[in-house]
């Protein structure tokens, strides 16, 4: 059958299953627009491109599904780029279209033209230049494919103008070939013997656990596993989830600033089992004196993450649901014939040190740590939680305690202010009977605040709790502490920064405001009433408020600043 | 330490700026690299010859393994494997010089491939060190231009 390269590509992304587009229409992309309104599928206009990544991305983390962002060339492909690097680094499928030039002018400059493929090429793990609308069904087909399995990522179509409009033979290709490509996901079984082993003979274990569990979707076999063995559980700010950090077990998120114990933990551990993460420099601080006492099984679907930072004794390759379904088979007979060592006195002792060392919201004035806690109060820890970047991106991580995988979402890899607001309309979409809150600062809410007109020309009721605490909050902190206070441009200006709440009114938002303890819980109810437009809730905290505890950057784990 | 890698690729747009991508992100400079086709026309060989530590490259193997155009990778030591590299080499001569010169090349085993007005051109394949020395040789003519194919190489056996 006949088809235009934009009525194939359409045609291509309904049989993957998309549900939702962001993006921008713009010159060469008029063919594929056109083709939209032909489509089952819904498309969101964000306001900036990089609205259209981070939502995309929201979607995905939310779902777990290929999120799909769409942009025209040239200044539309390079507004994606930062939207697509943070999608990237945190493993996210997700799949990019970017319009291009006519083939016969591409590299010369035309009018809107960027070199998209070679400018995205380090942030993303496939790309395709077309050349010819032939080639659209199975460089969908692959596309896909390539973002979803192994360890997820971005994939980059770029389709000039002249591919998008021209007719072919559309047929859907029964196979795709693709000989350089084969993840690796059934874990090598001797490799999990051993691991076996070495759980059964430690005497102070902890589980590790990130961003790896929730993509492969073994939140319920890593519960399982510590059912079976009462090891207490460590996880990172994108592993928030996959163990109820309500759990006597939990540690909650260790790192940089993570709690004191799941970092003195790491320093006493003689086993860590590390599942879906990877040893980043926010969690070991000085990697020679990381862990210490600890032998070290390492579980990842990325050959490339094992002994990258810190050497495994056994590593093991493969997808981490079924790893720990295989470790959980291997281990269920021999923990009934009561093998292991004792671990009681370790046990006592990290509780012990959860009691002594707590995370404690500060009295006095309106203290965001007090906020992030009463929106965990007021949502019974039930909202998708979506952070921005800086100071209460690290309050949401510690003290909204999480309980289920794909539930707090943040931009953890390459830390991008400006990713909550746009991701929290994504996740909104996705999961349209959850509450979803983003949590952001003022100056991380003004890097994408335009999208605001996107969520109330789509009714989308997101609800944006603002930290507003007049500065660039995280980088002033370290100013203080390691720049003898001169607080060289964080200073946004209290008093002169846009009046939120007018600014939410003028996007036909609903704008709050709060200055006291006792009316946090009443903005909140009023806001989860709101069932049609975003509700931005300002509240006026603590200016020089730090998180604590901290790990000074290149400092070892348990040298920690306020622990 | 140089190593040498044959990294199997899929013949495909952009397949090389991957790979030189990986490398000049971590900073390796990249002694040489030669591509071409090999018996299947969808598939290339790239031969990379690259000093760096063994920590990095095995880093860098792994990261050219996530690359969905790169099919396999092999790291060629130099005891197990043939290594050849063609060399082009003009060189001033002149009625005094030119019997030299040809005697030189060849000893090489190299063949002279033009001839002009005050120059010949030579062309020599052989080991790096082969055609190192016969460059040498030739310095006190005075070398015109010179290029070189960087190596490829084959495992043994």
């Amino acid at each position: 059958m006949k088809k235009t390269g934009a009525q194939a590509l359409m045609e291509c992304l309904e049989r993957e299953g998309v549900e939702v587009i962001f993006g921008i229409p713009g010159g060469v992309m008029l063919p594929i627009y056109d083709a939209i309104m032909d489509s089952n599928i819904r498309h969101i206009l964000t306001r900036h491109e990089q609205g259209a990544a981070h939502a995309a991305d929201g979607y995905a983390r939310a779902t777990g599904k290929v999120g799909v962002c769409m942009a025209t060339s040239g200044p539309g492909a390079c507004n994606l780029v930062t939207g697509i690097a943070t999608a990237n680094m945190d493993s996210v499928p997700m799949v990019a279209i970017t319009g291009q030039v006519s083939t016969h002018v591409i590299g010369t400059d035309a009018f809107q033209e960027a070199d998209t493929t070679g400018v995205t090429q380090p942030v993303v793990k496939h790309s395709y230049l077309l050349k010819d609308p032939n080639e659209i069904p199975h460089v969908v087909r692959e596309a896909f494919l390539i973002a979803s399995t192994g360890r997820p990522g971005v994939v980059l179509i770029d389709i000039p103008v002249d591919v998008s409009r021209g007719e072919f033979d559309f047929r859907y290709p029964e196979e795709i070939k693709l000989p350089g490509y084969k993840p690796t996901t059934k874990g090598h079984a001797k490799q999990a013997k051993q691991a076996a082993d070495l759980m059964l003979k430690s005497e102070r274990p902890v589980i590790y656990a990130g961003g790896g569990v929730v993509i492969s979707d073994a939140s319920r076999e890593l519960r399982e596993l510590v059912g079976l063995l009462g090891f207490p559980v460590t996880t990172t700010l994108l592993g928030k989830g996959v163990f109820p950090e309500t759990d006597k077990l939990s540690l909650g998120m260790l790192g940089m600033h993570g709690t004191s114990y799941a970092n003195y933990v790491m320093m006493k551990t003689d086993l860590i089992i590390a599942v879906g993460a990877r040893f980043d420099d926010r969690i070991t601080g000085d990697i020679h004196t990381f862990a210490p006492h600890a032998r070290v099984i390492h579980i990842d679907i990325d050959p490339a993450e094992i002994g990258k930072n810190v050497k495994p004794d056994v590593p093991i390759v493969g997808d981490a649901r079924t790893i720990l379904k295989d470790l959980i088979k291997i281990l269920k007979p021999r923990v009934e014939k009561k093998e292991g060592a004792n671990i009681k006195a370790w046990v006592k002792q990290v509780a012990e040190w959860k009691k002594e060392f707590p995370l404690v919201v500060p009295g006095g004035s309106l203290k965001p740590q007090f906020v992030v806690e009463e929106i965990y109060r007021a949502t019974k820890g039930k909202a998708v939680i979506v952070t921005d970047v800086g100071q209460h991106q690290m309050w949401a991580a510690q003290f909204y305690k999480s309980t289920l995988p794909r539930f707090f979402l943040s931009s953890g890899g390459l830390g991008t202010m400006g990713y909550g607001f746009p991701a929290g309309i994504g996740a909104k979409v996705g999961k349209p009977k959850e509450k979803v809150i983003v949590i952001a600062g003022d100056g991380s809410i003004q890097m994408n605040i335009q999208e605001l007109a996107t969520a109330v020309q789509n009714r989308i009721p997101v609800i944006i709790a603002l930290m507003d605490n007049g500065y660039l909050g995280m980088v002033r902190q370290w100013q203080e502490l390691f720049y003898k206070r001169r607080y060289s441009n964080t200073d946004l200006g209290r008093g002169m920064s846009p009046d939120f709440v007018k600014l939410a009114e003028a996007y036909g938002a609903k704008g709050m405001r709060v200055t006291e303890r006792k009316d946090v819980d009443s903005a909140l109810q009023e806001a989860f009433k709101e069932k049609d437009v975003p509700v931005l809730i300002d509240f006026i905290v603590e200016q020089e408020e730090n998180v604590f505890p901290m790990v000074a950057p290149g400092a070892s784990l348990d040298d920690m600043i306020g622990g | 330490m140089k190593h040498t890698l044959s990294v199997l690729v899929e013949n495909k747009p952009g397949v090389l700026a991957r790979v030189a991508g990986l490398f000049s992100r971590r900073g390796f400079n990249i002694d040489s690299l030669s591509v071409g086709v090999t018996d299947r026309p969808e598939v290339s060989i790239m031969t990379v010859v690259v000093d760096v530590e063994e920590h990095s490259l095995e880093q860098v193997r792994k990261q050219l393994n996530k690359l969905v155009n790169v099919i396999k990778i092999s790291d060629l030591p130099s005891e197990n494997s043939v290594r050849r590299e063609l060399a082009l080499i003009k060189v001033k001569a002149d009625s005094r010089t030119r019997a030299e010169i040809i005697e030189i090349v060849n000893i090489f085993r190299a063949k002279v491939v033009d001839v002009g007005k005050g120059t010949l051109s030579v062309e020599v394949t052989g080991s790096k060190d082969k055609l190192a020395g016969l460059e040498d040789l030739l310095k006190p003519y005075g070398v015109v231009e010179l290029v070189r194919t960087g190596t490829v190489a084959l495992p043994r056996g």
